[in-house]
Parts: C-alpha cells; structure tokens; sequence
C-alpha cells in the first residue's frame, strides 16, 4: 500500500509529495487535504528536490525499540535535520551525511524513500 | 462588578527525589501540608481541580482527603496539566463561585518514561521506525538554530545546569542535589548536539498543592498570603516550531511561551523589568536560555551576557530556578508547573531557607512549555 510518504510517481525523481494551500500559499509536508493554517482545501504538490539546512543534530544513542527499528547492521549514530525548500517549508529528514560535516545552511538534496525524507550533501 | 482577586494562602509540596510512594500518596501528603500552611481544615475547600499524566485521577483523593461532597474536576492537560488546575481554581475565586480552593498536580514516571507512539500524534510509523520520534533530538535541534541565530556558546549551555545544580543542593526538596562544575557537564557526553548528558531533567516523581483563597479569607487568616494576578493557558498558533513535527513553516517561529507571558503580564499589569524571580521552563539547559528571551526577560542573544556573570543565580539581577528548576527536580509532568509556583511564593513570603533571593523580593514569573505546543504562566506578587 502506498502511504502518504511515499514519493510521487518516478517521472518527478522520488520528489517529496506534499501539498500547497492556494489562498495562503503554505506548503506542508506530508501532504495533507487541509491547510494548516486556514483550514481550506489544499492541492497535491512535488516539493523541491534541493533545499538548505536549517537545524540539524546528530542522535548519539538508539532510540528506544520499538518504535525504533536499528539497521541490520546494528544502530550507528546519525545525523537528523531539518530542510528548508523553496516553497517555504522546512522537512524533517535523516541526513546522510557525516556529523562532522552539518552546517546550518549547507546546501542538500531531499528524496523520499522507504520511509522518512532522506537529504543528502547537493551536488555543486 | 469587578472580579475577586485571588491569593494564595497555604503551598504544599514533596520531596522530587525517588521513593516507594506512589502519585496519590504524594498529592494526599502535599494536599495536607498545603492545608496546614494555609492554616484551613479540608472541610474549607469549596472547589478542587488537580491531575497527573501518568499517576492517577486527582478526584480519587477524596478517600484520603475526607468525604465532603467538594467538586472535584480532573485535568489531563500534558504539560500544562497544573497550570490549568491552576486556572480553573483561580476562575473559581474569581468568580464567586468559591472562596476556598485547591489545585494540585503530582506523577510519578518510570525511569526513561515518555514513550511518544507515532499513531497517538497523528504520524506515519516510519518517524518512530526510523528514529525521529525522539523528544531530545528537538530540544537539540532547536537550540541548535538558536544558537547559530543568537550566538549563544556551548559553554553557557553548560553553566545553566551547573546553577541548577548549585540550586538543586541549597534546596532540600531537590531530586538531584550535587554540585556539577561546566566543564564536567561539557564532557558528560553527547546526546543531541549540542546538549550533554547532564544538561537534561530526568522523568521523576513529585506533588504539589496549592490552596487559594479569596481576600476576605485571607484577612481572617492573618499570615503571609501572595496575591496571584495572572494565571494564562495558551496552545500553539500557526508557525510555531514543535516537537515531533515532520515539517514545520518557513520564517521566525512563532512563540506559544512569548504568547502566553504576554497574555500573563498584561492581565497583571506588569511588565517583565517589574520581576524579581521568575521560575522558567528548563527541560534542558537550551530551554531556559531561550525561554529568557521569549519570556521578555532579555533580547535574543544577551543571555550571553548575562548567564556567565551570574545574572540568573540566586543572588544575580534575575533570579531564575531559584529551587534548581526540572534540571535538579526532575520532571513530573503533573506536579512542575505548581512546583514553579510554589517556589516563588516561598520565595515573596521571604521562606526560601539557603535559596532565599536576597532584598526581599515582591515579585515573581512562572513559565511552563510542554508538547504539543502549550505554555502556563503566572504573576505573583506579594
């Protein structure tokens, strides 16, 4: 089954699908009927694939299980943050990057996946 | 007609630190003390309104407390729990309806308690399954930003829980209560740059009790009553940056703590240069810094001037967790927004012991911020 964080069809590159309010223009992510801050109708968009940091941290210790499900290989810290894209919206997303490399306003590039939004180091 | 004032005539509290006493047993004793203080018999309270999150229904006290017939509501409001407790009481007084009544907030919650399940706010399981539904990892990623806005150190982070801590040993009552220098707590090791191990409250246990009153009972009883001249409750509005949220608007965010102190400040009459302790939320050291700013207590940025010359220790310009606040006392959800409150009306009544404020303070803040977005506030004045 599809769910909500899934990406929209590969034509527009695993883009996030989120959706935009037309009367305040807001853009939320997931995508949601309602906007947020009216309460009207809003529309399906793809969001931007490329946005900079705006927070960021690094989760040093494992989650507590469940809900947290730690990667075959056993738990490894990583670093989780959020992205701000065009539309004015900021996505929270595990980033693969190195710790040691975040910086606030760092270019990145976000896709969906599995499951969370993932961002990467952008490309120059 | 103009409304009641309200006072607050007898204050209640227990021990934070760990014990084999249960929620109830702890609200029953700090309801006690708290009557006792005020110097009325239970029979005297003619509305009551408390709650935990975690420990039990507060109109269940009745059994212990004595059969009176008194209503009693139960709040379950998360982190504004008591300070909704509070409000419904102070509209009691306020209004005539009572003029004797109680509010009172306890819980007690396992060792790494607060288990969020994605369902229960409304998110997919991937934000639980992929390890974002960590309450730690927003207060990181908000202080973070904070600090790249504001320039706010590492190291002043860090000496916001070395006077908590410093707080928490002149304060009997305190969970933990020994002294930790900032350079200990800098190397306590990392759990959400950029806050350290020690730099966090706990999940604890605790109760409090508060018994208002009316003017014209405070004069019959005599003794040291503190008038309560605000009391505020507000949620979230559109833009504010929360707790586990998947997204969140672009812009400065908003503030339901900047809202809330506003309301508090307005509805007494005063102004944020008219306290002398204040008690803020101190979830973990970045909180308090910026809560300062968005309390109105300081510019964004100058806490940096302000936190490393002692301005918020007991004998500082500004007073903050006087008692060692969340970091020292631990976090029961239902009893830390009263326990602020009890604070600051030991401290006005001149009853602080080894933590009194010098100078005879008249005035006092409350502030409590919680998920998903809510603050309480109180001014006090003696």
């Amino acid at each position: 089954m599809e769910g909500a964080l899934s990406a929209v069809p590969s034509e527009t590159g695993g883009r996030l699908r989120g959706s935009r309010c037309a009367d305040c223009a807001v853009a939320v992510y997931p995508a949601d009927p309602a906007c947020p801050r009216c309460g009207g109708p809003a529309e399906p968009v793809a969001l931007s694939g490329t946005g900079t940091l705006w927070t960021w941290t690094v989760q040093r210790y494992a989650p507590k299980s469940p809900p947290y499900v730690p990667p075959a290989a056993g738990f490894a810290p990583f670093t989780v943050g959020y992205v701000e894209l065009a539309e004015g919206v900021r996505v929270l997303a595990v980033l693969d990057i190195r710790p040691e490399d975040a910086e606030i306003g760092m270019p990145l590039t976000i896709a969906a996946g599995d499951g969370v939004p993932r961002a990467t180091g952008a490309v120059v | 007609m103009t409304a009641e004032d309200v006072l607050v005539c007898g204050a209640g509290i227990t021990s934070f630190a760990r014990t084999e006493e249960s929620g109830r047993q702890l609200a029953v004793r700090a309801v006690r003390d708290a009557l006792a203080d005020a110097g009325l018999p239970w029979t005297r309270v003619r509305a009551a309104y408390g709650g935990s999150d975690a420990a039990g229904n507060a109109d269940t006290l009745v059994a212990e407390l004595g059969l009176t017939g008194v209503p009693f509501t139960n709040v379950r409001n998360g982190c504004a729990t008591g300070g909704s407790a509070l409000v419904s009481a102070v509209n009691a007084i306020r209004s005539g309806a009572a003029d004797v009544a109680l509010a009172v907030g306890f819980d007690k919650h396992p060792r790494g308690a607060f288990d969020p399940r994605p369902a229960d706010w409304g998110l997919e399981e991937a934000y639980g399954r992929d390890g974002l539904m960590v309450t730690t990892q927003f207060f990181a990623m908000k202080i973070q930003r904070y600090m790249h806005d504001h320039g706010i150190s590492p190291r002043t982070l860090a000496l916001v829980a070395e006077k908590a801590y410093a707080n928490g040993v002149l304060n009997p009552r305190a969970w933990r209560r020994k002294p930790l220098d900032a350079t200990e707590i800098l190397a306590s090791g990392m759990v959400n740059d950029p806050l350290t191990r020690y730099m966090f409250c706990s999940p604890g246990q605790g109760a409090v009790a508060l018994v208002l009153c009316s003017r014209a009972v405070a004069r019959r009883l005599g003794g040291t009553a503190v008038a309560l001249r605000a009391a505020v409750v507000r949620t979230r509005r559109f833009g504010s940056f929360e707790v586990f949220s998947p997204w969140a608007p672009a812009g400065t965010p908003t503030s339901v703590t900047a809202d809330a102190a506003q309301l508090a400040f307005e509805e007494a009459g005063l102004g944020p240069g008219d306290i002398d302790v204040c008690q803020l939320q101190d979830t973990e050291s970045g909180a308090e810094v910026m809560h300062m700013a968005e309390c109105g207590f300081c510019a964004h940025g100058d806490q940096e001037s302000l936190i490393p010359f002692g301005a918020t220790g007991i004998g500082g310009s500004l007073p903050v967790n006087t008692d060692g606040g969340c970091i020292a006392n631990g976090e029961p959800i239902g009893a830390s927004g009263l326990r602020q409150v009890h604070e600051i009306v030991q401290q006005l009544r001149g009853r602080a012991g080894e933590r009194q404020v010098p100078g005879d303070p008249a005035t006092g803040f409350t502030h409590v911020y919680g998920a998903p977005g809510v603050s309480a506030c109180t001014v006090l004045t003696r």
